[in-house]
């Protein structure tokens, strides 16, 4: 059922407020991994503002909903979205990648509320959800698990270890996302080392799999209501996502994997998403 | 001074012996452009393969690649090259005793503003810790240059520990890298500093200003963690009055680990470690890292001074 059209563009600004976050902490920080960040800011957008179960002032609810970054390089997007949703002060962004810093280069469970686990070393990030998932199960708490993952990083094996023990166990409690925005570092997927089909691996493997526009919120969200229909097997969404979305200098460039922008760069990027409109 | 990268001279190297050697292949695991195998790729783009991120098949791969007679670098970034793979290295290339060569960049802290993620400050530990594994770490741009030759020439596992930042170049072709072979760098009485990889510099900045003070500092490259060059640690025992040693890794398990096993068993003295002290790293700049986790030229100098 699609979004009415107040919750359409709440949605929307929400993911074009991250957007700037993730230009403005990578440049401010020289350092971090716009690209990705950008490319799962919608998805992130519907999850944490209007999906899940989650409050800062009880960060640790037994039954709150968990997400779980396994592609840690994108943590702009995440703290993006945990400083809007509260978990700590905005200004506390701008020390991002920085010495002493809450907000780790890649999310480091023990140093920030709200982040789950910490995630960076590519592959990892599945099992732990599928860790969640289990422990729901026993503990018959309905919380769900989301989980983002790379198409550069399904090429890590202990993935695929991930998905024959999520489709083993019917972890129906859990969803991941797959952010296919056809870019690694070393160029696009399909020439460093093509994983398709994904969408038969998956099936293989015993997930329910919905193949989406990572980029239309209505699209997002059905697969996640879907998701939570399905009985018996995870849900892998495929999100077909365009590497850099929104900053247009970015889009589907390699080279801004892991770069940071300078400040004419910066400047350009929120022109590009305030539409021109003055900004903070 | 000149300032170099070990990974920039790694990649230059590697064109070098691959020129050298139609046996070497490098291997990477989509980090091509960071660990400048990226420069081997351009020139021999049929014995370059890029694995993904697929880091334990790339290690196995290279395992079967040895056993037709190829000489297989692998890299990728130390973490993912080592604690990720453990097993992986221990079954299928030291324990065969097969000629892979697992050459890694952006080892220790000084990776920066990744963070704790990627910071390895363990790799050594568990390399040295695995039978027939050799494990070495140049200090500057022309020893890296020597071990890569070094490497080719030398059949079985070898782990090369590389850095991300420019550090300075310390050594000229006059230099002579040996497996084994550490090399006193200054002479002195008093003390002597044994460092390793970027904490060279540091400990040859930490030799001039204790002589200011009438302190004499012996400094050592031990850039051959294993095997390592017991007649040297042994001598600078008997000479001096004890030794600091400077790593760029937990101090448990690495150089300073090393060091002591030698003087307890032939000549014990004190041996003062400077490294990170059992602690994981955080993201910062390289420099402002190793000034909070006590790896500078004044904590060298405070240990030495502990000494005497
Ligand atoms: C185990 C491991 N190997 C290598 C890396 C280095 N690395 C960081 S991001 C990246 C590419 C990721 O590509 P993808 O999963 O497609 O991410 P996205 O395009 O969404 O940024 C690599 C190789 C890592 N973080 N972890
Ligand atoms: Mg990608």
């Amino acid at each position: 059922m699609a979004f009415d059209q107040q919750t359409l563009a709440y949605l929307q600004e929400k993911a074009n407020v991250m957007r700037q976050d993730i230009v403005k902490m990578v440049a401010e920080a020289s350092s971090g991994h716009p690209g990705g960040s950008l490319s799962a800011a919608d998805i992130v957008a519907v999850l944490y503002f209007n999906e899940m179960n989650i409050d800062a002032n009880n960060a640790k609810d037994p039954n709150r909903d968990r997400f779980i970054l396994s592609k840690g390089h994108a943590s702009p997007v995440l703290y993006a979205a945990l400083a809007e949703k509260g978990f700590f002060p905005r200004e506390e962004l701008m020390t991002f990648r920085k010495i002493d810093s809450r907000l780790q280069g890649h999310p480091s469970k023990k140093s920030l509320p709200g982040v789950e686990m910490s995630t960076g070393s590519l592959g990892q990030g599945l099992s732990a959800a599928n860790g969640i998932a289990m422990a729901g199960k026993m503990d018959k708490l309905d919380y769900r698990v989301y989980a983002v993952i790379g198409d550069g990083e399904i090429q890590e094996g202990m993935i695929w270890e991930a998905a024959m023990a999520a489709g083993h166990y019917k972890l129906d409690n859990l969803t991941a996302f797959l952010d296919y925005n056809g870019l690694q570092i070393d160029g696009p997927v399909d020439d460093v080392l093509n994983p398709a089909p994904v969408d038969d691996k998956f099936r293989a493997f015993g997930w329910h799999v919905i193949i989406i526009d990572g980029h239309d919120m209505n699209q997002i969200d059905d697969a996640i209501q879907e998701a939570k229909q399905t009985k018996d097997k995870p849900t892998m969404i495929i999100a077909k996502t365009v590497k850099g979305k929104g900053v247009s200098y970015m889009e589907n460039q390699v080279g801004w994997h892991g770069t940071a922008p300078n400040a004419d760069q910066l400047k350009q990027a929120l022109e590009e998403l305030t539409g021109g409109k003055q900004n903070d | 001074m000149t300032k170099i990268a070990t990974r920039d001279a790694y990649g230059k190297a590697l064109v070098e012996v691959g020129a050298k050697n139609p046996n070497v292949i490098v291997l990477d695991a989509d980090l091509s452009k960071s660990t400048k195998t990226v420069d081997f790729a351009k020139v021999y783009p049929e014995r370059f393969l890029d694995m993904g991120i697929a880091e334990a098949n790339m290690i196995g791969t290279a395992a079967g690649l040895a056993t037709t007679g190829k000489i297989p670098f692998a890299s990728t970034f130390a973490l993912f090259g080592t604690l990720r793979v453990g097993d992986q290295i221990r079954n299928s290339v030291c324990y065969p005793n097969l000629n892979v060569k697992i050459a890694v960049t952006h080892s220790g802290l000084t990776l920066g503003e990744d963070g704790a993620s990627h910071q390895a400050v363990e790799d050594i530990a568990l390399m040295r810790a695995i039978p027939n594994m050799t494990v070495i770490v140049p200090a500057d741009a022309e020893e890296t240059r020597q071990v890569i030759h070094a490497a080719v020439d030398y059949d079985g596992p070898m782990y090369i520990r590389l850095g991300r930042p420019a550090v300075p170049v310390v050594f000229d072709e006059n230099y002579k890298f040996e497996i084994g072979k550490g090399a006193v760098v200054k002479e002195g009485s008093d003390v002597a500093i044994i460092a390793m990889g970027v904490m060279l510099s540091p400990a040859m900045e930490a030799a001039d200003e204790l002589a200011k003070e009438g302190i004499s500092a012996r400094v050592i490259n031990m850039s051959s963690i294993k095997p390592i060059d017991e007649e040297i640690i042994i001598k600078a025992a008997k000479e001096t009055k004890g030794i600091v040693t400077a790593e760029e890794h937990n101090i448990l398990g690495g150089l300073g680990s090393a060091v002591a096993e030698v003087v307890s068993e032939h000549a014990p003295t004190v041996v003062k470690r400077v490294g990170v002290e059992d602690t994981f790293g955080e993201s910062g700049k390289p420099d402002e890292l190793l000034v909070k986790y006590g790896l500078t030229k004044e904590h060298i100098i405070q240990k030495a001074k502990q000494i005497l």
